[in-house]
């Protein structure tokens, strides 16, 4: 796996070695997109590779849809190139091999399970056997069922399914988990995996940072259409401000900020979370001030505080 | 992980086969999708049945200056019926599909857009013939009307070409209206223009400056070229009933043309 920089927003140019272009099946360049006044996407830079899963993560409205939709080519960017398997996104040819499993509200609900695969499937020239979809959808005893006649997480199970008739090589899933029960995510959660082990490559947006930390090779955060931040799982939790201190204390919080190495405080009742990038000196100035501390907790910062880190700052 | 060398196949084209394949599955889904939609296809169907048993077939007997009312209303109602397909099917289906973000899901595929309003279109030519045969036998086994097999052919023609035309305003509505005032806006134009066009009753009982209007209305000359197959016209030349159908068909495409082409430029 080639390391992986992280760039952040403060670099005026792309950064993108002509080694990892060149493996890149799918690109966003300098990509603007406006909607009259309001700027999507600010001059982003962003390539997938083979193999790979790629999480998007950002709040709404940061251009994670918009992102996706510009390489699924059903908006063309103000400024800048989209390209997929080195073609236009909008061409049938490039269609035949991506797979999009997007955000829908009703899909037609007087039509079967099987029926609609059956039209998706009647796209592609080589689709994958009908067999075959259902056991990766996990879609097995309800084929014939009325498309209204599902649960909320087997719906999204079928929306994996129409995004896996052709067998892509670059699949788009836009919250895909959303209504599963824990079975069904982690079912899915193992097809994503399987698509990356072929070799295929997996473009994820996601509210659950669970589900980005489980499963992306690679975590883009976008805020305000720009990439704020760009790395591993691993990275991006180091690249936010140190460790977690938890503990109960009767310290104030003011007295708190002012210990050496931390970042921020945030108390509630008794309990107190603190941040710091120098954890040992802090919790030694705590422990030094209140003997009566009790519960202390050092950890990892999840990817959550990282992401909140990262994106509140702005 | 040794990374595979990226091939990038050169355009595929799909075979002519295919692309009729395509085009059969999606029309026949869409039929399908139409005709379980119980809330679509009985009323859809049941209201012009409605009326003309309620007004056609009450008047069999009724013979004013040489209309048979049931025959009139046969044609009138045919006309009704198969412009509430179109518009509702198309009009009401295609709206809330695009609000839902399935209009997305299907354009982000391989699907040849042509196949899906192909599909959409056929589907309100089926309804509406579905709708013209209902009527028909009605008429003839309560209506009193005797009908020869080459005006029922004639009728049949006339209803696809009004459902194709009415299709594309059914398109034209979807893209403007939001999704849920579509059935609300729908019956807000498809009623009165049907009552102007003499649908439900002869024009000549209508006032006389309601009369000087219906020759505006697409619905007007779709029911023209109805009567015409069974003498009812009025004086005006066939010709101008179908230059007045084509024109309003070609308007509904080229504006239905502009705002989905404005539609992509601010997507």
């Amino acid at each position: 796996m080639p390391a992986t920089t992280l760039i952040r927003e403060s670099e005026t140019e792309t950064d993108y070695s002509a080694k990892e272009t060149q493996q890149a099946i799918a690109t966003l360049t300098g990509v603007t997109k406006r909607y009259g006044a309001t700027v999507a996407l600010d001059g982003l830079n962003l390539a997938l590779r083979p193999g790979e899963v790629v999480a998007l993560l950002g709040p709404n409205g940061a251009g994670k849809s918009t992102a996706v939709r510009l390489l699924l080519g059903l908006i063309a960017p103000t400024s800048g190139t989209a390209r997929v398997f080195g073609g236009d996104p909008q061409t049938p040819a490039t269609r035949l091999r991506v797979g999009a499993m997007l955000q829908v509200a009703r899909i037609p609900e007087t039509l079967r399970v099987r029926e609609h695969l059956d039209l998706f499937r009647s796209y592609y020239p080589h689709p994958l056997p009908m067999a075959a979809i259902v056991r990766i959808a996990q879609l097995e005893g309800i084929e014939d069922r009325m498309f209204s006649a599902l649960s909320g997480g087997q719906k999204q199970r079928v929306l994996f399914g129409l995004a896996m008739c052709g067998d892509p090589d670059l699949v788009f899933l836009d919250e895909p988990t959303v209504g599963m029960d824990i079975e069904a995510r982690r079912g899915l959660w193992q097809q994503i995996r399987t698509l990356a082990n072929r070799g295929k490559t997996v473009l994820l947006t996601t509210h659950y940072l669970e589900e980005a930390d489980a499963l992306a090779h690679r975590i883009i955060v976008i805020n305000k259409g720009k990439i704020v931040s760009e790395g591993t799982p691993a990275e991006i939790k180091n690249a936010s401000a140190g460790r977690k201190i938890r503990c109960r204390t009767r310290l104030t919080a003011e007295l708190l900020d002012t210990l050496p190495g931390v970042v921020s405080v945030e108390r509630s009742g008794e309990d107190v979370v603190v941040m710091s990038d120098r954890v040992e000196e802090t919790v030694r100035e705590m422990l030094r001030r209140d003997e009566m501390l009790s519960d202390l907790e050092i950890a990892r910062p999840a990817l959550e505080d990282a992401f909140l880190a990262l994106t509140t700052k702005r | 992980m040794s990374t595979p060398s990226i091939a990038y196949p050169g355009p595929q084209s799909l075979g002519i086969g295919h692309i009729v394949e395509i085009f059969g599955k999606e029309t026949k889904y869409e039929f399908l999708k139409l005709l379980r939609n119980r809330g679509f296809s009985t009323a859809v169907i049941a209201f012009p049945i409605m009326f003309y048993l309620l007004f056609g077939v009450t008047n069999r007997g009724a013979n004013s200056s040489g209309i048979h009312m049931a025959r009139y209303l046969l044609a009138g109602y045919a006309c009704f019926g198969l412009i509430g397909a179109a518009l509702f099917g198309i009009g009401v289906g295609l709206a809330g599909e695009r609000a839902a973000g399935w209009l997305e899901v299907k354009r982000a595929s391989p699907m040849p857009p042509a196949a899906y309003l192909f599909a959409k279109c056929m589907g309100a030519i089926a309804f509406g013939l579905i709708i013209v045969t209902a009527l028909t036998v009605l008429a003839v086994t309560m209506g009193g009307v005797s009908l020869t097999a080459a005006e029922l052919a004639k009728m049949f023609g006339i209803s696809i070409v009004g459902s194709i035309s009415f299709a594309s305003m059914g398109f034209l509505l979807a893209l403007l209206v939001p999704a849920n005032a579509a059935p609300g806006i729908v019956n807000l134009i498809y009623l009165p223009m049907s009552f102007m066009s003499g649908l439900w009753m002869p024009i000549q009982y209508l006032p006389h400056w309601l009369q000087r209007i219906a020759p505006a209305l697409p619905t007007y000359h779709l029911a023209q070229l109805m009567l015409h197959i069974f003498g009812y016209a009025n004086q005006s030349s066939l010709a101008s009933h179908w230059f007045g159908l084509a024109g309003f068909t070609m308007v509904m495409l080229g504006t239905s043309w502009l705002v989905f082409s404005r539609a992509q430029q601010n997507a």
